[in-house]
C-alpha cells in the first residue's frame, strides 16, 4: 500500500471527471433555486401580493404584569408602578454612538453607562428596542419630546417597573429583578419573554420566577408606513404573574433590621414550629430598587467596592465559627452518648492540657468556674467542660451528630446560593487537604471544635435552624420562606405546606430538658451570660451567646488604625428561642466585630422576640 | 473568455488593461464577477439599509479592503500558500480552542477572540485553513484516497475544527467548514461508493446530532418544518422573506419600493436577508440575474481548478468555487424557506466585514493558482 505511486496523469483525468460532476451539480442546483423563484414569484405571486398589502398588520409581543409579593400580613413588598424609559430601536438608528453622545450631551444618560449599553446592543438582534434609562422623571421626558425628531429610532415608553415600597427592607430574603441578560435567556423560554424586560436575579424574585412572571399575550395592530400603531385589531390578553405571599413579618423585619442598625451582621428568626422565615437581615443592605431600575455604572461600581460588602448576604452565605452557642447541641451529643452525666462535675481550673502535653487551652474565665455541671457549663459558657466533653466525644462522634441539627450542609432553604458550611471530621479533613501530613486530625482540633472554633463555619440561617431543632425537641422543618401563591385568574391559592425533616433521635428525650434548662439558666439564671438581656421578659427564654475569634483579615484592604482596630475584635453572636414552654420563635443574631456576644447580640434577640411575642403570645 | 488562458509564449498583441491584469497576478473573468456582484450588492444594500449612505460608504470601504487582501494573497505563489496551510490550520485550531476559553459571547454565542484592538471571528480563518490544509494533506498522498488511514487522517482534519465551532455554537459554520473540507476529498477522486456509504451513514447519525443540538437550534429545524407555528419568533423570519420575494412577481416592485423592507416587516434585511429585498424590488429577473453572475463565478473558478498544475492548487481552487457556491445556495436556500434558517450571509451582497474578506481571501487564492502557472506546455 505504501510503495503505490503517484500518477499524476490518472490523477488529473479523475479531477476532470470531478469537477464536471461538481459543476453539473451546480448548475442543477442554480436551477432547483430558480424553479423555487418561479414558484414563489410566479405560481403564487397573486397570493404573496395579498398578503404583502395586508402586511399593514404587525404583531406585538404583550409582556404580563409580574406578580406582587406580599409578607405574612398581606402588606405589598413588591409592586409594578408605571414609569417612563429611554428606548432604542437599534436598526432604525442612523449613528448609534453619534445619538448616544448626544443624549450624554443633554443630560440624559451618564457617559460611564454607555459601554454597558452598547454591550445591550450588540446582544440582541437589531429589530428588539433596547433600554437606555429607566425612570426618567417628567421634566426629563419634556426635555428629550422637544427634540424628538433629532433622535430617530429613539422614544419614549411608558412601562411598568418592578418597585420595592420598603427599599432595602428584607432584600437579602426578596431579592430584586434586573434585566434580562443572555445568561437568563440560557434558561428562560424566549418565547414567553418575548417583551420581558426584567427577570428575577436572586432571592425569591428569582426562586419564584415561574410563578411570578405570569404568561406572555399578543396582539395585531394596524401600522402607517412608519411603523406607528393605527389602531389594535386583535388582543390576546398576557395573563399576570401569580402573587407570592411570603413567611416574613414585615413588622418583625424592620424591627430586627432597626436593632441591628449600624452594624455589620445578620438576624434570622423562624417559627420552629413549621420552619417558617419570620425575618432574614443581613446588613449592610442595599436598595432593590437600584437594580429594577437599571443599575448605572457608577452606582454598581460604589456598592461593589464598599468594604462593609452590601451585596453580600450574609445571612445565607456568611460564614460565622459559631462560638459558644454550637455548646448546647455539644451538650445534647454528650448525654446522647452517655459520655456525660447532668449531675456529673467537671473542675474548671481555667485552663485545660491534653495529657502529655504543656499546651494550655484557656478558658475565657482566666481564675476558672470551679466545679461545674452540664448546667453550670451551658450558663456560665465554661470551656474546660466542653473541652472535655469533646475530647470524651471524639471528632467523630460530635460531627455525625451535629449534623442533625443542619450544620455541615444547606439547610435547603427556598431561595438559592445558600452556603453549607464545614462541619469538620477525620473524612472531611482527608478529603479537604492537599498534603499529607496536613491530613491529620489532632486532639487539640477536636477541643476547639467543643467549643465552635476551629475549623467549624456556620452560616447565620443555620444557627438560626439549629436553635430551631432545640426549640422543637429535634422536630426540625425545612426553612422557608414562600407561604403561598396566589393565581390572580382563578383567586386560587396554593400553599406551601411545611416539610418536616427526619426527627433527631435522643437516647432519652429527658436529654432535651436537660440542656434547654442550661439554656434557659443563660437567661434567667443568676450567673447567666445572658441576664441583663433577659431583664423583665414577660415570657422565659432559652438562649445562649457566644464570641468567635476573627481569624483573618483581608491582606490587600486598607483600613486606617482605628478602623482595623475595630475590624481585628470578635464577632459576637447569640441564639435564642422563646417562649420557653411552647417555642414560637428562633432567633439567630451575628454582629461583625460586635466584640461581646451577651453584651451586643443578645440584646438585638431580645428585641426582635419582643416585638414577635408580645404582638403574637398574649 | 479562453483567450487569457492560452499561453503568453505566442507573440500576440496585448491591450494595457491585460497587461497589467496579468502584471498584478489577476483573472479578469473573475474580477469581472466579483466586481459586478459586489456594484449590484451595493445598489440592493442601499434600499435594504433604508438609503443609508454611510452604511453604504462603510460596505465600500469594506469591499476595498477585501479586494486588497485579495490582491495580496494572488502575488503569493501557490508553493509558498502550500508550505503555509499546515501551520495556518495549527494556528486556527488554537484559536478556536481560545475562542472555547475565553471568546467573548454575542448574541448567544461564543465566537468572538477580542484581541485588543480587533475583534475576530477565527471560525472565518478556518473557512481558509479548513480546505488548504485538507489539500496539502492529500497533495503527498497517492490519490484517489482509498479506505485507509490517509482518507481517515484527511476526514478528521475536516472534522476537528467543525466540533470546535459546533461548540461555540455556530452549527451553520461548522457545517460550512466541513462542507469545504469534504469537498476537498471528494474532489481528489474518493469513490462513489464511499460517498454513498457515508451519505447512509449521516442519515443514520441525525438523530444522534438533534439529542446534541441546543434547543435554539432544533427550535430552527422545527420552524423550518412549519413556519406557522412560531409566527412571533424565527418563523416570522421565513414568513416575511417568502412575502418579500413573492409579492415581487416578475418584475418586482421597483428600487426602494419595495413595502416589505421599506416598512421594515422584513427582518435583517440589510444582512442574512438581502436576498429577500432583490427579489421583492426587482422581481424574477433580478434574482435569477445575480443567480447567473455566481454561477459565472463559480464556473470561472472550476476552470481555474482544471487549468492548475499540481494536485495542491487543483484540490484547493475546485474546493473555494464549490463551497462558494455552497454559500449562495444555503443563503437563497433559506431566504426562499427550502432550508432552515442558518446565520449565512448572502456573498459579497451582504451588509458585513468579515465574511467579505474571507470570501475575497479565497478568491485571492484562486488568482494565485492561475496567474502562477508556470509558462510551459505540459
Amino acid at each position: 500500500m505504501a510503495t503505490r505511486l503517484k500518477d499524476h496523469w490518472r490523477e488529473q483525468r479523475l479531477f476532470l471527471a470531478r469537477v464536471i460532476a461538481g459543476g453539473v451539480t451546480v448548475v442543477a442546483l442554480t436551477l432547483f433555486v430558480m424553479l423555487r423563484l418561479v414558484d414563489l414569484q410566479v405560481l403564487n405571486f397573486e397570493h404573496f401580493s395579498e398578503l404583502s398589502l395586508g402586511n399593514r398588520v404587525r404583531i406585538e409581543a404583550l409582556p404580563p404584569t409580574r406578580g406582587l409579593i406580599y409578607d405574612h400580613n398581606g402588606i405589598v413588598l413588591a409592586e409594578n408602578l408605571p414609569s417612563y424609559q429611554l428606548e432604542m430601536i437599534p436598526e432604525q438608528v442612523v449613528d448609534i454612538d453619534g445619538s448616544l453622545d448626544a443624549l450624554v450631551e443633554l443630560g440624559l444618560l451618564e457617559a460611564d453607562d454607555l459601554d454597558r449599553i452598547r454591550t445591550d446592543i450588540r446582544r440582541q438582534p437589531n429589530f428588539r428596542p433596547v433600554a437606555l434609562r429607566y425612570r426618567l422623571s417628567e421634566e426629563e421626558v419634556a426635555r428629550f419630546a422637544v427634540r424628538r425628531q433629532q433622535f430617530p429610532g429613539i422614544d419614549i415608553q411608558a412601562r411598568l417597573i418592578r418597585h420595592y415600597p420598603y427599599g432595602s427592607v428584607g432584600v437579602h430574603a426578596l431579592g430584586y429583578v434586573g434585566s434580562v441578560s443572555q445568561s437568563d435567556l440560557q434558561r428562560l423560554d424566549p418565547g414567553d419573554y418575548a417583551g420581558t424586560t426584567h427577570t428575577g436575579k436572586i432571592g425569591v424574585e428569582f426562586a419564584q420566577e415561574d410563578a411570578l412572571h405570569g404568561t406572555v399575550g399578543y396582539r395585531q395592530v394596524l401600522v402607517n408606513a412608519q411603523g406607528r400603531i393605527l389602531q389594535e385589531l386583535e388582543r390576546d390578553s398576557p395573563l399576570p404573574g401569580a402573587d407570592v405571599t411570603l413567611t416574613l413579618d414585615l413588622e418583625l423585619q424592620l424591627a430586627a433590621e432597626a436593632a441591628l442598625a449600624g452594624r455589620r451582621g445578620s438576624v434570622v428568626a423562624i417559627d420552629p414550629r413549621n420552619g417558617h422565615i419570620l425575618a432574614l437581615v443581613s446588613q449592610p443592605g442595599y436598595d432593590a430598587n437600584l437594580f429594577s431600575a437599571g443599575i448605572s455604572t457608577r452606582d454598581y461600581h460604589d456598592l461593589q467596592e464598599d468594604p462593609d460588602i452590601p451585596l453580600f448576604n450574609r445571612a445565607l452565605r456568611g460564614l460565622y465559627p459559631p462560638g459558644s452557642t454550637i455548646k448546647p447541641a455539644v451538650g445534647l451529643a454528650g448525654l446522647h452518648f452517655g459520655a456525660i452525666a447532668p449531675w456529673q462535675r467537671v473542675y474548671c481550673l481555667g485552663y485545660y492540657t491534653l495529657p502529655g502535653s504543656s499546651h494550655r487551652f484557656r478558658d475565657w474565665k482566666p481564675q476558672g468556674h470551679g466545679p461545674v455541671t452540664l448546667n453550670d457549663a451551658i450558663a456560665q459558657s465554661c470551656d474546660v467542660y466542653f473541652y472535655e466533653l469533646a475530647l470524651k466525644l471524639g471528632i467523630d462522634n460530635m460531627h455525625d451528630f451535629l449534623a442533625g441539627f443542619g450544620l455541615g450542609h444547606r439547610t435547603g432553604i427556598d431561595v438559592p446560593a445558600e452556603k453549607g458550611g464545614t462541619l469538620p471530621s477525620r473524612e472531611w479533613k482527608r478529603e479537604n487537604f492537599r498534603r499529607r501530613e496536613d491530613q491529620v486530625w489532632f486532639p487539640g482540633e477536636t477541643l476547639i471544635t467543643g467549643i465552635g472554633q476551629g475549623y467549624l463555619q456556620t452560616t447565620p440561617l443555620q444557627l438560626a435552624q439549629m436553635t430551631a431543632v432545640i426549640a422543637s425537641r429535634g422536630q426540625a422543618y425545612r426553612p422557608t420562606l414562600v407561604e403561598s401563591v396566589t393565581d390572580p385568574a382563578s383567586g386560587e391559592t396554593t400553599r406551601f405546606e411545611p416539610e418536616p425533616l427526619p426527627v433527631m433521635e435522643v437516647s432519652d428525650p429527658a436529654h432535651w430538658d436537660a440542656v434547654i434548662q442550661g439554656m434557659v439558666e443563660v437567661m434567667h439564671g443568676p450567673r447567666g451570660t445572658g441576664r441583663a438581656a433577659a431583664a423583665d421578659a414577660a415570657y422565659r427564654i432559652a438562649g445562649k451567646s457566644g464570641t468567635a475569634q476573627v481569624v483573618n483579615i483581608a491582606q490587600d484592604a486598607k483600613y486606617d488604625a482605628e478602623e482595623l482596630d475595630e475590624r481585628l475584635r470578635d464577632h459576637a453572636l447569640f441564639i435564642a428561642f422563646a417562649p420557653v414552654e411552647d417555642p414560637a420563635i428562633a432567633v439567630s443574631v451575628v454582629v461583625e466585630n460586635g466584640g461581646s456576644g451577651s453584651g451586643v447580640a443578645a440584646p438585638i434577640a431580645r428585641a426582635v422576640m419582643d416585638n414577635y411575642l408580645l404582638r403574637n403570645i398574649q | 473568455m479562453m483567450m487569457l488562458d492560452e499561453p503568453l509564449d505566442r507573440p500576440r498583441p496585448i491591450s494595457v488593461a491585460q497587461r497589467l491584469l496579468t502584471g498584478l497576478h489577476l483573472d479578469g473573468p473573475l474580477l469581472f464577477g466579483i466586481l459586478l456582484v459586489s456594484s449590484f450588492g451595493l445598489f440592493v444594500l442601499y434600499s435594504a439599509g433604508g438609503q443609508n449612505s454611510d452604511l453604504l460608504v462603510r460596505q465600500a470601504i469594506r469591499i476595498g479592503v477585501a479586494v486588497f487582501v485579495m490582491l495580496i494573497i494572488a502575488q503569493i505563489p501557490p508553493k509558498i500558500l502550500r508550505m503555509w496551510a499546515p501551520w495556518l490550520f495549527v494556528i486556527g485550531i488554537v484559536l478556536l480552542a481560545l475562542v472555547l476559553i475565553m471568546g467573548e459571547v454575542g448574541k448567544g454565542a461564543q465566537r468572538w477572540l477580542d484581541i485588543g484592538v480587533l475583534r475576530f471571528q477565527p471560525s472565518e480563518l478556518m473557512k481558509v485553513a479548513a480546505p488548504m490544509a485538507a489539500a496539502w494533506y492529500l497533495h503527498e498522498r497517492p490519490l484517489p484516497p482509498k479506505f485507509s488511514e490517509t482518507l481517515v487522517l484527511a476526514v478528521l482534519a475536516v472534522a476537528l475544527p467543525a466540533a470546535l465551532i459546533a461548540r461555540q455554537p455556530d452549527l451553520g459554520t461548522a457545517l460550512l467548514i466541513a462542507a469545504s473540507g469534504l469537498i476537498v476529498i471528494l474532489l481528489a477522486g474518493l469513490s462513489w461508493r464511499l460517498i454513498l456509504l457515508s451519505g447512509v451513514l449521516a442519515l443514520a447519525a441525525a438523530p444522534l446530532l438533534w439529542f446534541n443540538m441546543h434547543n435554539y437550534q432544533r427550535q430552527r429545524v422545527l420552524t423550518f418544518l412549519n413556519p406557522e407555528s412560531d409566527p412571533l419568533g424565527s418563523g416570522y423570519h421565513i414568513i416575511q422573506s417568502k412575502i418579500a420575494i413573492g409579492s415581487g412577481g416578475v418584475f418586482g416592485k421597483g428600487w426602494l419600493n419595495g413595502t416589505q423592507a421599506q416598512l421594515e416587516f422584513l427582518p435583517e434585511r440589510a444582512t442574512d436577508f438581502i436576498f429577500a429585498v432583490l427579489g421583492e424590488e426587482f422581481g424574477l429577473l433580478g434574482l435569477c440575474s445575480l443567480l447567473l453572475a455566481y454561477l459565472f463565478i463559480v464556473l470561472r473558478g472550476l476552470y481555474i481548478a482544471t487549468q492548475a498544475q499540481d494536485t495542491f492548487g487543483r484540490l484547493l481552487a475546485g474546493s473555494i468555487s464549490l463551497t462558494f457556491f455552497v454559500y449562495v445556495l444555503v443563503n437563497t436556500g433559506m431566504v426562499t424557506g427550502l432550508l432552515p434558517v442558518v446565520g449565512v450571509p448572502l456573498p459579497m451582497v451582504s451588509y458585513g466585514g468579515t465574511s467579505m474578506v474571507t470570501l475575497m481571501a479565497g478568491f485571492g487564492i484562486l488568482m494565485s493558482v492561475h496567474s502562477h502557472r508556470k509558462l510551459v506546455a505540459q
